[in-house]
């Protein structure tokens, strides 16, 4: 296992923001590092820096300093259009928000992200209809997100996630809006996930006790800086 | 992304705000229908303007004179006023030679004489023209009461309708009546054996029948080397049959003629178009004669229309522009609307190209349609104003107009304007959503 390079590396990290006169150290100065396969937990109160740091590995944001290596890609080096490629084939994002489109149904949901990879019209049924499969939702196919209870909805997005298989999956409290059980069935899937098809999760969270039933390892973040590493169990 | 999944997206969101989508999409309709009638009408008018001219004849017609100084004014006395070296009298050969130059269709003289006409017992004066066999084609009897001539040398004639008046109110009722033309013909005096040729002649009155076979409004022997209006109008060949001693045969005694052949004071010679006159004139200047055309005269009509077109562009554009602003509105609310939905397409792997080109296929199908709907909604104003425009002629018992035409490339015109101004009015909120922050639009609140 150790000779596997890992998935994603964070080298001093850093994401200011300037607000007038200010400088708000949103990340400051995090390094990193998640072997391929694994499941870490982000956790630290509102406001510590967690989705930042999140969005700097989904490629969304650009860090003021450090580095970000993902699958041995330096995300820094990269345009902007290589970047857009790098979030639809190697990373898959999920929201506490769902951020399903509410006016299409499930399956064009999932379609998304195989219309923008350019996916060969042929192929895409079968693979919304897998990555629903793998969710459990494949009778709801032709169903819009306002017709489904919060757990769907958030099932539907991991669908969506998965469609492109990705190597990455980065969650931003994806049980933040679920009840407890709900909730707890989403980190099961996730879990589920990680072992098949295979796949390094990184989960923001605030919710300690369920990360620690369902999580390899926990990173602990609090104002920009990572407070704990964290050991591997 | 691929055309299609984007126009399949774009067509999506269009229908998602179908009431805002349509209003803005006819809003571009009426401003292509502003368009589209103005240019319409311009293409219209320049069309019954052109075929108008192209019938009259006044643009294929060359007039020609034989080439002296004569008529120069302060030429001098007489006996100065030599004739150019390489000027020759306008004869029949001089006309037989014309007829056979290239592209020359109609070659007739201008025959016009002031004659008593005697109907039912009473006395008239008036002005005697000889129509050319082409003048049936002009567009000049159009609208005629009655018929045209049967044959090149029927002895029957043509009345306008003021003089008809005048023989009678009631003009259809002169149809088909007869009337004598009182003349006087021109009968060159024999030269007396030793003497030289005088080249004076002698009138003698004479009398011929006529039978009025039709009545016209317009004035179709007036214009272009015209000597005044002609009232009685015969046919050509009869005319010059009558050899009738004309207006100006006085300048035939002044000149030195020693043949008994007739001269003409002036020919009309026809060419095949207009595009011929000139180097025709430039022949007959080379044979040496005097060559005139209105050529020029529809040059400037061509600028005319030009400028004029511009102008109706001009104001039916305005109405497009005020178009664009509505795109350009309806866009950016869209963004403000839909900046979840660009932030999701982002973290999903959307490029800021792939946005860009969403809002402006979205913006090129609202173009797309309100130029279709715009260019049918302008054909029907410009029918509309053909239609109301003949109904006003109608009542005024004149022939109906097309004073629109929308030929096929004003229809391409007007829908592809309107896909070209729908993207540029597109421009600036596809950029605007292209360059949105997606960590920014998806912070949850
Ligand atoms: N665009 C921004 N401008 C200024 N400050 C920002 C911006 N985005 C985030 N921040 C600040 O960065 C800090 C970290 O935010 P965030 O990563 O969302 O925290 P968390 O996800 O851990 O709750 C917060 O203090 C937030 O106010
Ligand atoms: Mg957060």
């Amino acid at each position: 296992m150790t000779e596997l390079p890992p998935a994603i590396r964070l080298e001093s990290v850093s994401r200011h923001y300037l607000m007038g006169e200010s400088v708000i150290r949103a990340v400051n100065d995090v390094s990193l590092t998640v072997p391929t396969g694994e499941f870490l937990a982000l956790l630290g109160s509102s406001g510590s820096g967690k989705s930042t740091l999140l969005n700097l590995i989904a490629g969304l944001d650009r860090p003021t300093s450090g580095s970000v290596i993902a699958e041995g890609q330096d995300l820094s080096k990269m345009s902007s259009l290589e970047l857009a490629r790098y979030r639809r084939q190697t990373v898959g994002m999920v929201f506490q928000s769902f951020n399903l489109l509410p006016r299409m149904t499930l399956e064009e949901n999932v379609e998304l992200p195989l219309r923008l990879a350019e996916v060969d019209r042929s192929e895409r049924a079968a693979r919304v209809r897998e990555a629903l499969e793998r969710v459990g939702l494949e009778k709801r196919i032709g169903h819009r997100p306002s017709e489904l209870s919060g757990g769907e909805q958030q099932r539907t997005a991991i669908a969506r996630a998965l469609v492109n298989r990705p190597k990455i999956l980065l969650a931003d409290e994806p049980t933040g809006n679920l009840d407890s059980a709900t909730g707890e069935s989403i980190l099961t899937l996730l879990r589920e996930i990680q072992e098949n098809p295979g796949m390094t999760i990184v989960m923001v969270t605030h919710e300690s006790t369920l990360a620690q039933r369902f999580a390899g390892r926990f990173a602990v973040m609090g104002d920009g800086k990572l407070l704990s590493n964290g050991a591997p169990r | 992304m691929k055309f299609r999944d984007l126009s399949d997206l774009a067509f999506r969101n269009l229908r998602e705000g179908v009431l805002r989508n349509s209003l803005t999409t006819l809003g571009v309709a009426v401003g292509v229908a502003s368009l589209v009638a103005m240019l319409s009408l311009g293409v219209g008018l320049q069309q019954l303007a052109s075929s108008r001219l192209a019938k009259s004849g006044l643009f294929d017609s060359i007039f020609v004179t034989p080439k002296t100084n004569l008529r120069r004014p302060g030429g001098g006395p007489p006996a100065t006023r030599t004739p150019d070296a390489r000027a020759r009298p306008l004869d029949a050969d001089a006309r037989a030679e014309i007829s056979h130059l290239p592209h020359v269709i109609e070659v007739y003289p201008q025959i016009r004489f002031f004659t008593e006409v005697r109907y039912e017992g009473k006395p008239f004066a008036t002005m005697v023209a000889g129509m050319p066999e082409s003048s049936k084609s002009s567009g000049a009897f159009d609208g005629m009461q009655g018929s045209f001539y049967s044959s090149p040398n029927a002895d029957e004639t043509i009345l306008q309708a003021e003089f008809a008046k005048e023989l009678n109110p009631q003009t259809a009722s002169l149809i088909g009546k007869d009337l004598i033309l009182r003349y006087a013909e021109r009968q060159s005096l024999a030269a007396q054996p030793g003497e030289e040729s005088s080249g004076g002649f002698s009138v003698v009155p004479k009398d011929m029948h006529l039978r009025i076979i039709g009545v016209v409004e317009t004035e179709p022997a007036s214009g272009f080397g015209g000597f005044g209006s002609g009232r009685l109008l015969i046919p050509l060949p009869l005319a010059e049959t009558l050899r009738a001693a004309q207006v100006n045969d006085l300048r035939d005694i002044l000149r030195d003629s020693s043949s008994d052949k007739p001269t003409y004071s002036s020919l009309t010679v026809r060419v095949k178009s207009p595009a011929l006159v000139e180097a025709t004139e430039a022949r007959l200047k080379d044979l040496g004669f005097s060559a005139f055309s209105l050529l020029d005269a529809s040059k400037s009509l061509r600028i005319f229309f030009s400028v004029f077109d511009l102008l109706l562009g001009i104001f039916g554009s305005l109405a497009l522009a005020v178009a664009t602003l509505g795109i350009i509105n309806t866009l950016v609310m869209a963004i403000l609307e839909r900046r979840r939905e660009i932030g999701v397409l982002k973290a999903l792997g959307a490029a800021d190209r792939d946005v860009k080109e969403l809002f402006f296929v979205e913006a090129g199908v609202m173009g797309f349609f309100g130029g279709m709907l715009g260019t049918l909604l302008g054909w029907l104003i410009g029918r509309s104003l053909t239609l109301g425009t003949n109904l006003y002629l109608h009542r005024q018992n004149l022939p109906g107009v097309d004073i629109s035409s929308v030929p096929w490339w004003l229809v391409l015109f007007g829908i592809g304007f309107a896909v070209l101004v729908s993207l540029a009015a597109g421009l600036y909120p596809a950029l605007r959503a292209a360059r949105l922050d997606p960590v920014q639009a998806l912070r949850y609140e």
